[in-house]
């Protein structure tokens, strides 16, 4: 049973592979393969928040920071990248004889650029997660945080219209590190390395709850202080736990960037942060497809009955987090185990009624 | 199973995936290969064999600019169902889809991009902020479409799939200086919403204050979604302005109004003049705002010979607001400005139309008056007036320009605008 489990979540993960690379080029057309690869992005950064609040019980509500890190890098190189050797036209909008600021002048680098959305969250998830882990915060004050984190930065993009875009954001981009972005085959390819990035994750957490880290990971969320008396560090846990979370949702926020075409602070911001939460908490927080199923559903809900319903749509989520909390604490992923009456993996939070008689036959 | 093969497995599996996907991807354009755009758009979708044609309308109709731009969509739908009851464009009754953007940016530039691929639909018509248009502006050059924008604006931009129903600066924002300067004001202060309508509209106003010597005594933004004045409208009491330029937008304005009477600030001794404030919004401002002034192409109560049958068609609209303003007259401008480009090119095809555009002859009876689109920067000329607000919330008109205004959108006609400056932004627009 416990070998079975991880070669079942494997062929899933394939399947899902399949589907995402093969078959939905081949059926979808441009405009919903686009969409697609929205989705996707989105739910890079679930699979993250999977990580980090499902197994490691961080509630991360601030995530669109890291997104915002990932996204405007490559926003900002890809602007670079149209404007040719000049400043961006908005800029010079607003101050027509300023120079570009200093901090814009390495994204020119494409090198720079991709490393730079790898490193930036690494650096900034480790410093922040290093003091808050240390300081033994969490619960409510470390979501607090992290919420108010995304408020924060989205708020100091929207009031730094001249070096940032502002509230209207960055837009037009017309290459993709030198390939045209209007050729739908280059539309294709960039939605592939988005869906290929959301495999890659997908192993990489899949290869994670197996592991002893993996553990350790949920251990630490369900009993802190025991996983301390035991000899570990529960910071260190966490803190590996939030900066591959940071991580992902950089990737997913540079990957938003070339196929949606325009990135601004409302992307970022305590909604958007809090509808990524909203879709990992629909699909399942601790489990492996949960998260990213869940955001590709709400992704694909804002764009289909956002359109056929448009005031209705924000009541439908509404509905729906409160129907998911009350009735499915465990996510849209919980029923299937319920049907197919499969033990419960590791990683899924004992309920309470379940866990005595466990503890008992331990015991005895 | 060993824990290493397994590992081996994993990443034997990731790499393959990587390469499948990069190995199916590498077939595209890339920079040099020419231009771009012009031959990879994909050929029209558009359906023009049966007896309807398809139109989209992209409008906020839920978040904070869905008071604004619901009027739009409605004004739209009236004159969609006028040109339907005359006999539709080139006898194809008039088919819309509406889409909501809600007041989101990516929102916009996806609607736009259903609306033209997946609906097929021959010309967009919406947006109301700057934001929304450029966001909409590289999606409609992208796949060759048609995007026509209602609203007042700050110029600057010109776009061979964009038309312009709304005014550029020249048409609202120099008339509205000229109006100061003939008022003998010689201390004016900004306030404006913080994003690029107010910011670009003030970068000009500074020139042209320069030019007329009027002194700017301070400049203030406040993020379009925050509503607190209270300590800008302190720092507008103590510059002591004669006048007060209100490029804000949207429900700031409410804000606004409340810091600036709270401060004891009148239209008697501070005036405003503001370029977002019509017909429409003067009730929802929470307070008297009567005599203070705004500059608009379009009032409700302008005397045109072609303006009380608007009015009264607007008021007996099922979905009616009960005022006209300028932005909606300009929506309304929209749809038969298409209408009159469709018929002068004898077809629905993009290229066609700006061909047709092109010849300068195209020209509306407009309630503001006749207008006339440049075929070059796709702008129309239009009228400028100054309103002042009068106890029923309706403007009295206190200044017009002597004739219509051609449209100018990069202020290539007025010696102080450094054309280094132009040249600059018309190399970046593209």
């Amino acid at each position: 049973m416990t070998k079975l489990k991880p070669r079942l979540s494997l062929i899933g993960i394939g399947v899902f592979a399949v589907l995402l690379l093969v078959v939905a080029p081949l059926v979808l057309t441009d405009h919903w393969l686009s969409n697609l690869g929205k989705y996707c992005c989105w739910a890079i950064a679930a699979v993250g928040i999977g990580l980090a609040w499902g197994r490691g019980g961080m509630l991360v509500m601030g995530q669109g920071v890291f997104f915002a890190l990932g996204a405007y890098s490559m926003a900002m190189h890809l602007t670079l990248e149209t404007a040719g050797a000049g400043v961006p036209g908005f800029m010079v909008l607003y101050d027509p004889l300023a120079p570009l600021p200093a901090f814009w002048e390495p994204f020119r680098s494409a090198a720079f650029t991709l490393l730079a959305i790898v490193l930036l969250p690494v650096i900034v998830a480790g410093l922040l997660g290093y003091a808050l882990f240390k300081r033994r915060v969490k619960g409510a004050y470390f979501a607090i945080l992290s919420q108010a984190l995304a408020v924060a930065l989205a708020t100091l993009i929207s009031s730094t219209i001249r070096e940032t875009g502002g509230d209207t954001g960055l837009s037009d981009f017309k290459y993709f590190f030198g390939f045209v972005l209007e050729d739908p085959a280059n539309r294709v390819m960039v939605y592939l390395i988005a869906a290929a990035l959301l495999v890659v994750c997908l192993l990489v957490v899949w290869q994670l709850y197996r592991s002893r880290f993996g553990e350790l990971l949920v251990a630490t969320r369900d009993a802190e202080e025991r996983v301390r008396f035991l000899g570990y560090d529960p910071a260190t846990v966490k803190l590996v736990a939030f900066v591959l979370a940071a991580l992902m949702a950089s990737i997913g926020g540079a990957m938003f960037v070339p196929i949606v075409g325009i990135i601004t602070p409302a992307e970022i911001g305590a909604a958007a942060s809090i509808l990524m939460i909203a879709g990992v908490a629909f699909g399942g927080r601790a489990s492996l497809f949960g998260p990213a199923l869940g955001a590709m559903a709400v992704g694909w809900g804002q764009s289909s009955l956002g359109s056929a319903w448009p005031e209705g749509w924000t009541y439908i989520v509404g509905l729906l987090f409160i129907v998911v909390i009350l009735f499915l604490p465990k996510g849209l992923s919980s029923l299937l185990p319920r049907f197919t009456a499969a033990r419960r993996s590791p990683g899924e939070q004992p309920a309470a009624g379940t866990a005595a008689p466990e503890l008992e036959a331990v015991q005895s | 199973m060993s824990t290493f093969s397994r590992r081996l497995r994993t990443l034997v599996a990731t790499g393959t995936i990587v390469t499948v996907a990069l190995a199916l991807a590498g077939c595209g354009a890339r920079a040099g290969d020419g231009t771009p755009g012009a031959e990879s758009a994909a050929p029209s979708c558009v359906d023009t064999s049966g007896d309807t044609i398809k139109l989209g309308f992209l409008n906020s109709l839920t978040g904070g600019m869905a008071i604004s731009e619901k009027t739009v969509s409605n004004v739209l739908h009236m004159a969609a169902d006028e040109i339907n009851a005359g006999g539709g464009i080139l006898g194809k009754k008039i088919k819309y889809i509406q889409e909501d953007g809600a007041t989101d940016w990516p929102t916009f530039a996806e609607k736009a991009e259903k609306l033209l691929t997946q609906d097929c639909v021959a010309a967009i018509f919406g947006g109301w902020t700057s934001s929304s248009r450029k966001a909409v502006k590289p999606v409609v050059e992208k796949h060759n479409g048609l995007f026509f924008y209602p609203v007042q604006y700050e110029g600057l931009e010109s776009s061979p799939n964009i038309y312009y129903t709304g005014a550029t600066t020249n048409q609202q924002i120099i008339p509205a200086m000229d109006f100061l300067a003939s008022k003998g004001v010689k201390r004016l202060f900004l306030a404006g919403s913080d994003y690029v309508f107010p910011r670009t509209a003030n970068a000009i106003i500074k020139l042209y204050a320069a030019k007329l010597g009027i002194q700017i005594v301070g400049e203030e933004y406040v993020p379009l979604d925050k509503d607190d004045w209270t300590t800008q409208v302190a720092k507008i009491v103590a510059a002591k302005p004669d006048f007060i330029f209100n490029t804000i937008n949207g429900s700031s304005n409410v804000g606004f109004i409340k810091a600036y009477y709270d401060a004891g600030l009148t239209a008697a001794t501070t005036p405003i003049i503001s370029v977002s404030i019509a017909e429409e919004e003067a009730p929802a401002m929470g307070h008297e705002i009567t005599g203070q002034y705004a500059s608009w192409n379009y009032f409700e109560s302008l005397k045109t010979d072609t303006n009380p049958k608007f009015i009264k068609s607007w008021k007996a609209y099922p979905n009616s607001s009960g005022v006209t303003s300028d932005p909606m007259e300009a929506a309304y401008i929209s749809l038969y400005l298409y209408k009159a480009l469709v018929e002068a090119a004898g077809s629905f095809d993009v290229d066609a139309v700006n061909a047709a555009a092109k010849k300068n002859t195209i020209t509306f009876a407009a309630p503001e008056g006749t207008v006339t689109l440049d075929g070059e920067n796709h702008h129309i000329s239009k009228p400028g007036h100054i309103g002042r607000i009068n106890a029923n919330n309706q403007f009295d008109i206190v200044w017009s320009s002597d004739k219509f205004i051609a449209p100018d959108p990069f202020l290539k006609g007025y010696d102080w605008f450094p054309a280094n400056v132009r040249d600059q932004l018309v190399k970046a627009a593209g």
